[in-house]
């Protein structure tokens, strides 16, 4: 458009004459009322509302027109195509609407149709509890320990205040590994976790404050309680001033994040050669809260109507134990715990026998998932 | 222990109205551990009297002789007319008092008594054993009590004690004291502020030792104290009396006869084993010492059993006459003839007892409480106790002269600050409480003021109090563990989980997700399992950790592969009928190290290890890695309303490795291997990179047929197992790509190559020839067929290509493919295919 057309051409354009926009238009209208999908409102709309269709090659012809005539004709196109335009859009509405109550019910599928492609996995609701039961403790800042399973009598046993004779140290409890040349290698399967506090205190710095989930052997048979692998959550705090009430705090601590809040622990005097003093740990009842014992209407299959349930043992760090890792007794002192992984399973969800927890069967650990 | 309430309270004031579980729950809270209150004879009801039988009438013509009394049973039955009753005991006269359950009654085991005809003669009731009592062990007849014993007619409860409350406790190792009527009496005496009678406060000698039978001891490091006092002029014919019966009934030991009945009393009430021997068949002085080589003893139990240079022996001039504190021997064994008896009472040093019990696998009552420590100070209380009783039930003579060696074991005071055990605590015991409370356990203590340190001297009866925790322990229970607070420890900021200990949780979460279910199989294994898995002789697999004292003699060796718990695992699902699984395991493997030392030492315990003392044990303990297994039978995905299943194939097997390296963000690399268990045509081998070395990691794959046979798995089954230890040490930091914007051109080839080329080969040559611009290459075709030829195949590939910096122009692409195909070609023989 360098410069302004002055050799227009003095033919009148038919296409522009108000009968011809009037027929395009009516045409365009009454293919579009005559449209019954919205496909075929896709095809009306290219064929009269599209760049090749008869009004937009008319609007076209305008500038050929007279200076004049063109406004006229301008306005005669464009109120032409807004009506097309204006007509597709309402027609356009009416099929959508259509379609969608028409349409996409025709096209319903049975939803509850089963789609169980993907075959569906669990972890082992052991790993899962045990996991739970250290996050627990990370939460307040311990750390997770480790150790071997196959480990040192010196570890398993003698760090940890067991003297030559105890009958722990018996085949009766233990399982002993065989020399090469089936001697004494002075080596057992771990009985218990344990052993892992020895392990924290020679490698890390002092303040400790750690627990050490892990695999336990003892020479048990499979039954529906006892099983020779079992599992353990070991606790170990070392560090100066260290009581029996920050032990209790832990307990507690524990059984609320495990149990839920508001369960009382009690602690009984025991004896473990590797605390001193020693306690066993219990924790009310979560299920009958004490409410069974004494009532033989209201039995409590949770806790055997006794009221309390067992969760393990634990005590302030004999001092032995710390000299034997090479702790300053006048500096530091500290308590530990060692509590059953397979017995917070059964309690927390109701496992009854122990081979459930050792046989595989997927249906026992599926019912578990991903996460406890 | 089995502990009478009735006999409890003779030596403590309990209040009257404790009950037994009152008690039971005070004495848990101060550590004896009650494990049950049994409540004897609860099951025994209605009227059960003292009778007196008046005349006897012999019924014949029965099987069995068979005799209809009539029993005067006082004003009892209402009537005062005697009571007939039909008995087929024969141990009583006329003019004997009885027990008489009278119609009404209810005896053990919901037995009913009513009067019934019985032997063609109306039975009102019926005369009792002790047995049918539950008193005593004894079915030799009824029970003939001794005249005077009471009025007919008198409630039988009361003076027989039918019915009884007794606490079962199960003592810890520390607490041999509690194996006493006298250690328990003290605990509740303690826990109750009540006062306390000690039962071995017994006047024991007008004079000082010497006269006994002969005695010496070889060395007082195995034998501290050795008292010996001897009763002339027994009665062996002599009845245990009623009382005691019955408590050592209670207390779980059987009746045999008075002598040994009352050494078992006496240990029972004071705690202290007592051997009784019959004099005339001891042959000369008696010598405590250790065993010689190859001696030999026959045991009470019959068994001829060698002794062992660690086992302390009584010995006369004849040889070994017992195992001391474990076993008396046969031949000096007390008789239904002997007058003159001898009684022993000792102390012998617990671990040597203990081993002697282990080793001859003999548990005694006298072993068990010598194991734990028996009161170094009692004997001759013991002894004297029990001669008193022996005189006074079976009519003999206490010897004045007695035998008395050694003096015990002496206790060192222990310093401990008085505010030591609400240190230990986290409570504040003032001082008077803490001196108040090591008193009551029966320490000495000495509180001088002045000084910080108490200086306690523990009792005799406490071998267990060494240290001063252990005297908080004392101070803390009696105090009561319930009244310690609760503190929430405050742990310096920790670092959460290590990398590896979120990869073991990273890769759980990722082969459950695929679809994987975990198992935890016990690593115990045995050969057979090698030979199953089909391991080569001389396959590093077969040397594996045996075990002295496994479970299964089958299965002694502890795993050096996942794999056979899995499988066994799989089976036994498939035989539950779950055909279609995935399992996978994380665990260690146990590896012998061969030139680990032979033990692993016993280091000291008085001092923290030295480095190389450190060293010398861990070099001796086996390497343990942790591995990754899973293993895959039956449709991968299942058939359906969709459509057919897929069964699992041993991709499926390689795919659940390489999740397991997707998860650490490790990149695995495959080559084809020939392994064991592993199909030797559908074997991977896999590989990561650690540090620009390539690594083995493990192996996946279809399971070689012999396997699948071996182990009844399912056609096909197929595994994997790769070392997770070695996949985390190949991570890397992820680092973020460059994200290019530009449009992506795609180019298709189709490459003609020989079979037997590894796909990854090609793979890596186009990505090779194809440069910096390549974005991705995927295989997504493979053909094999009559246009590409005999041995040959075809495989598609669609390559894509991206600029960082630009849209790339059509010749730029065309020469990157082509450079692409070229690398192809020149390393694999790859062809366009036309």
């Amino acid at each position: 458009m360098s410069a302004s057309n002055n050799s227009y051409d003095p033919v009148e354009v038919t296409s522009l004459h108000p009968d011809e926009v009037a027929r395009m238009r009516d045409e365009a209208l009454a293919a579009i009322a005559g449209a019954a999908s919205l496909a075929d409102l896709k095809e009306v709309r290219l064929a009269h509302a599209g760049d090749r269709s008869p009004l937009a090659l008319a609007n076209r012809e305008i500038g050929a027109l007279q200076p004049t005539a063109r406004a006229d004709a301008g306005k005669r196109v464009g109120g032409a195509r807004r009506e097309v335009s204006e007509a597709l859009k309402a027609r356009q509405a009416v099929l959508e609407e259509e379609r969608d109550s028409r349409v996409l019910v025709e096209e319903a599928v049975d939803v509850t149709l089963p789609w169980d492609r993907a075959p569906r996995g669990a972890r082992h609701p052991l790993t899962t509890v045990a996991e739970r039961m250290a996050d627990i403790f990370v939460g307040m800042g311990f750390e997770v320990a480790e150790g071997p399973e196959v480990e040192a009598e010196w570890f398993n046993f003698d760090a940890l205040n067991f003297l030559p004779d105890h009958p722990a140290r018996t085949m009766q409890d233990t399982f002993f590994v065989e020399s090469r040349t089936g001697g004494e290698s002075g080596l057992v399967l771990r009985t218990h976790t344990s052993p892992v506090q020895i392990r924290a205190l020679l490698g890390r710095e002092l303040p400790v404050y750690v627990v050490a989930p892990g695999k336990t052997f003892r020479t048990d048979e499979l039954d529906a309680t006892h099983s020779p692998v079992f599992h353990q959550l070991e606790g170990l705090v070392v560090d100066e001033g260290i009581t029996l009430a920050h032990l209790r705090g832990a307990i507690d601590a524990f059984v609320e994040g495990m149990f839920g809040s508001g369960l009382r622990t009690r602690f009984r005097p025991s004896y473990f050669p590797f605390t001193e003093p020693s306690a066993e740990v219990d924790m009310e009842c979560f299920v009958c809260r004490g409410a069974s014992v004494g009532d033989p209407d209201r039995p409590c299959r949770t806790c055997s109507s006794e009221g309390w349930i067992e969760l393990g043992g634990c005590g302030v760090v004999n001092p032995r134990v710390l000299t034997a890792a090479g702790v300053d007794t006048g500096r530091y002192s500290g308590w530990a715990f060692g509590l059953g992984v397979e017995r917070t399973l059964m309690f927390a969800h109701g496992v009854q026998d122990m081979h459930d927890m050792v046989e595989g069967d997927v249906r026992f650990t599926s019912a578990f998932g991903m996460e406890i | 222990m089995r502990v009478p309430v009735s006999w409890l309270r003779e030596y403590v004031d309990l209040p009257a109205d404790v009950t037994a579980r009152d008690l039971a729950a005070k004495l848990i809270a101060a550590g004896l551990e009650v494990e049950t209150v049994d409540e004897v004879g609860a099951d025994i009801t209605g009227p059960i009297v003292i009778g007196r039988v008046t005349a006897i009438e012999e019924l014949t013509g029965f099987k069995k002789p068979i005799r209809y009394c009539r029993v005067d049973v006082g004003a009892a039955n209402d009537s005062g007319d005697p009571q007939y009753i039909v008995c087929g005991a024969r141990n009583f006269t006329e003019g004997d008092l009885v027990v008489t359950a009278l119609p009404g009654a209810q005896l053990p085991g919901g037995f009913a008594i009513s009067a019934r005809t019985t032997y063609g003669k109306v039975s009102e009731g019926m005369i009792c054993s002790a047995a049918e009592l539950n008193l005593w062990d004894d079915h030799t007849g009824i029970i003939v009590l001794p005249e005077g014993f009471a009025e007919p007619g008198a409630d039988a409860y009361g003076l027989l004690g039918l019915r009884e409350d007794v606490l079962d406790i199960a003592v810890t190792p520390d607490r041999g004291y509690a194996l006493s009527m006298r250690g328990v009496a003290r605990e509740a005496a303690a826990v109750y502020g009540a006062a306390f009678r000690d039962p071995a406060d017994v006047p024991t000698a007008s004079q000082a030792s010497g006269g006994g039978y002969p005695a010496s001891v070889a060395d007082p490091a195995i034998c501290s104290r050795y008292v010996l006092r001897t009763v002339t002029g027994f009665d062996p014919e002599a009845a245990t009396p009623l009382w005691m019966k019955r408590r050592l009934a209670l207390t779980g030991v059987r009746s045999i006869s008075l002598a040994v009945d009352v050494t078992n009393y006496v240990m029972m009430e004071l705690g202290q084993p007592l051997h009784a021997w019959d004099r005339a068949r001891l042959r000369g002085p008696i010598e405590v010492r250790l065993a010689r080589k190859d001696e030999q003893l026959e045991t009470l139990d019959h068994v001829k059993r060698t002794l062992n240079p660690d086992d302390i022996l009584i010995t006369d001039e004849s040889g070994p006459i017992n195992i001391a504190g474990v076993m008396g021997g046969l031949a000096t064994e007390i008789s239904a003839t002997s007058t003159d008896v001898v009684i022993e009472a000792a102390h012998f040093t617990d671990t040597h007892i203990a081993r002697a019990s282990r080793r001859h696998q003999l548990s005694s009552e006298s072993s068990r409480r010598f194991e734990r420590g028996v009161d170094s100070a009692l004997q001759l209380a013991a002894a004297t106790r029990a001669v008193r009783l022996l005189a006074e039930l079976g009519g003999a003579e206490v010897d004045p002269g007695y035998t008395d060696i050694g003096h015990g074991v002496a206790r060192e005071p222990i310093p401990m600050a008085a505010d030591h055990p609400g240190r230990v605590a986290g409570v504040d015991y003032p001082r008077d409480r803490v001196v108040a409370r090591l008193r009551e356990v029966g320490c000495t203590v000495v509180d001088d003021e002045a000084a910080d340190s108490l200086l306690v001297t523990p009792p005799s009866w406490r071998p267990d109090l060494t240290d001063r925790n252990d005297l908080a322990e004392e101070v803390i229970r009696y105090e009561g563990y319930e009244n310690i607070p609760a503190i929430a420890p405050r742990a310096p900021a920790g670092r959460g989980l290590t990398d590896g200990q979120r990869l073991r949780r990273t890769v759980g979460r990722s082969l459950a997700g695929a679809g994987f279910v975990e198992v935890l199989s016990y690593p115990f294994l045995g050969r057979r399992d090698f030979d199953k898995l089909q391991l080569a002789a001389d396959d590093g697999r077969r040397s594996a950790l045996k075990l002295v004292n496994p479970l299964n003699d089958d299965e002694p060796l502890l795993r050096t592969t996942l794999l056979p718990g899995l499988l066994k695992t799989l089976v036994r699902n498939v035989g539950r009928g779950f055909g279609d699984v995935a399992l996978f395991e994380m665990g260690l493997v146990y590896l012998p190290g061969a030139d680990a030392p032979e033990k692993a030492p016993i280091l000291r315990v008085d001092r923290g290890p030295a480095p190389e003392e450190l060293a010398s044990v861990e070099a001796a303990i086996p390497h343990q890695p942790r591995r990754v297994g899973a293993v895959l039978a039956g449709d991968r995905e299942p058939a359906g309303w969709w459509g057919p299943g897929r069964a699992a194939v041993w991709a499926d097997a390689i795919e659940a490795a390489r999740e397991v390296g997707r998860a650490a963000g490790v990149e695995m690399t495959v080559k084809a291997d020939q392994r064991a268990p592993w199909h030797p045509g559908r074997c991977a081998a896999l590989y990561v990179s650690v540090g620009g070395v390539t690594r083995l990691v493990g192996h996946a794959g279809e399971l070689h047929p012999r396997v699948v046979q071996e182990y009844g798995l399912p056609a096909r089954t197929v595994a994997m197992e790769v070392e997770l230890d070695a996949i985390e040490a190949a991570r890397t930091t992820a680092r973020a790509p460059e994200i290019s914007a530009y449009p992506v051109a795609t180019q298709d080839v189709a490459l003609v190559i020989d079979a037997s080329i590894p796909v990854s080969e090609v793979e890596e040559a186009l990505r090779a020839g194809a440069g910096p611009l390549l974005e991705s290459v995927r295989l997504f075709d493979v053909y094999t067929g009559e246009q590409v030829g005999e041995g040959r195949r075809s495989l598609a590939y669609s390559l894509r290509f991206r600029a960082p910096d630009r849209t790339l122009k059509a010749e730029e692409i065309a020469t990157a493919r082509d450079a692409a195909v070229a690398a192809a070609g020149e390393r694999t023989g790859a062809v366009l295919r036309g």
